[in-house]
């Protein structure tokens, strides 16, 4: 008996035969200790409390959130804590219908850019409380509170349709 | 609403983990169906060199190599480094050796941990032998790691 003859040449005999390996698994994995850093901070402890907290760029008055220590656009640090209303405006969103390695959420399910009202920074939230294909760019939706808050994003569950009307695109043209 | 610790920063773990599956193409596809089966094959090249782990193609001329035989389970440490406090990733959980390990029968050193017990135990051509895992699994892992062989 011998091995299947490889590229290599000519195989060498084995009995019983050997079935070659066809492929292997090979796992990497990197363990971090993330620093939040001095802003970040001190949003996920606003979180942990119920609020969102930004952060004011002294010269062009924008509000970061998640919030920054500098205005990257003004190049100066940011000085002023804003606290940020916990709902907003639908920038632009993404249905994922495709499993993957690690999915916990049913499928279609619906992320998007949100635009919270007093916000000049669209953050990705997860959408619950609408079908997938109704979610559109405009829409208002609001923050489902965790049951428990911590010093963490999943404070927030999701956002859910608010039942307002959409925004006027022009009040969220520049953000998109 | 500010409490004392409020000027801490925040830490907190990270793991960024991913298993990548490989195609191990016709030559490494026999070694690791050979480890499984207890034997350790390498790659014959033209000018008649054996390199273990095998190679599709010589590397001093770019051709591809022209069969695989079998070489031994026992081989010579050619060098080596000592590991006191072995990475979670490490093949072993105790303190062990690095080396690099000609097979007899081989032209090239292989690297694969060597559990000496100590560094003392280890010396450049000291002799060791596979010890071969009772569940193998068609990887580089089949191979446990390698035992010193006591001159007799």
């Amino acid at each position: 008996m011998s091995i299947p003859p490889t590229p290599a040449g000519p195989a060498l005999e084995f009995d019983p035969p050997l079935s070659p390996v066809m492929r292997i698994d090979c796992p990497v994995r990197l363990d971090y200790t993330i620093a939040a850093g001095r802003e970040q901070s001190r949003f996920l402890r606003a979180m942990s409390r119920g609020h969102l907290l930004g952060r004011r760029c002294p010269e062009c008055r924008k509000v970061y959130l998640p919030p920054r220590g500098t205005c990257p656009r003004c190049g100066v640090m940011t000085a002023e804590d804003v606290e940020v209303q916990p709902r907003g405006t639908i920038t632009t969103w993404c249905v994922t219908n495709v499993p993957y390695e690690g999915q916990v959420l049913e499928l279609p399910y619906v992320t998007a850019s949100v635009l919270l009202d007093g916000a000049d920074l669209p953050f990705y939230f997860l959408i619950q409380g609408l079908p997938a294909d109704q979610i559109r760019m405009g829409m208002r939706v609001e923050a489902e509170w965790a049951d428990t808050l911590g010093p963490t994003l999943d404070s927030i569950r999701c956002f859910r349709p608010s039942g307002e009307p959409d925004a006027d695109p022009a009040s969220y043209a520049e953000h998109v | 609403m500010a409490t004392p610790d409020d000027s801490e920063v925040l830490k907190a773990p990270y793991a960024l983990q991913y298993t990548y599956t490989r195609s191990t193409g016709p030559v490494l596809g026999h070694f690791f169906a050979g480890l499984m089966a207890g034997r350790v094959l390498g790659a014959r090249t033209a000018t008649g060199r054996v390199l273990v782990p095998p190679a599709e193609y010589d590397p001093d001329t770019g051709e591809a190599v022209e069969a695989l035989i079998e070489v031994g389970t026992a081989g010579t440490v050619t060098t080596w480094t000592w590991v006191d406090a072995p990475a979670e990733s490490a093949p072993l959980s105790r303190a062990f050796g690095w080396a690099l390990i000609r097979l007899d029968g081989a032209d090239t050193a292989m690297l694969h941990a060597v559990d000496a017990g100590s560094p003392e135990r280890m010396a450049t051509g000291m002799r060791v032998r596979a010890r071969f895992a009772a569940e193998p699994r068609g990887a580089i892992t089949d191979i446990v790691c390698f035992d010193p062989v006591e001159a007799s």
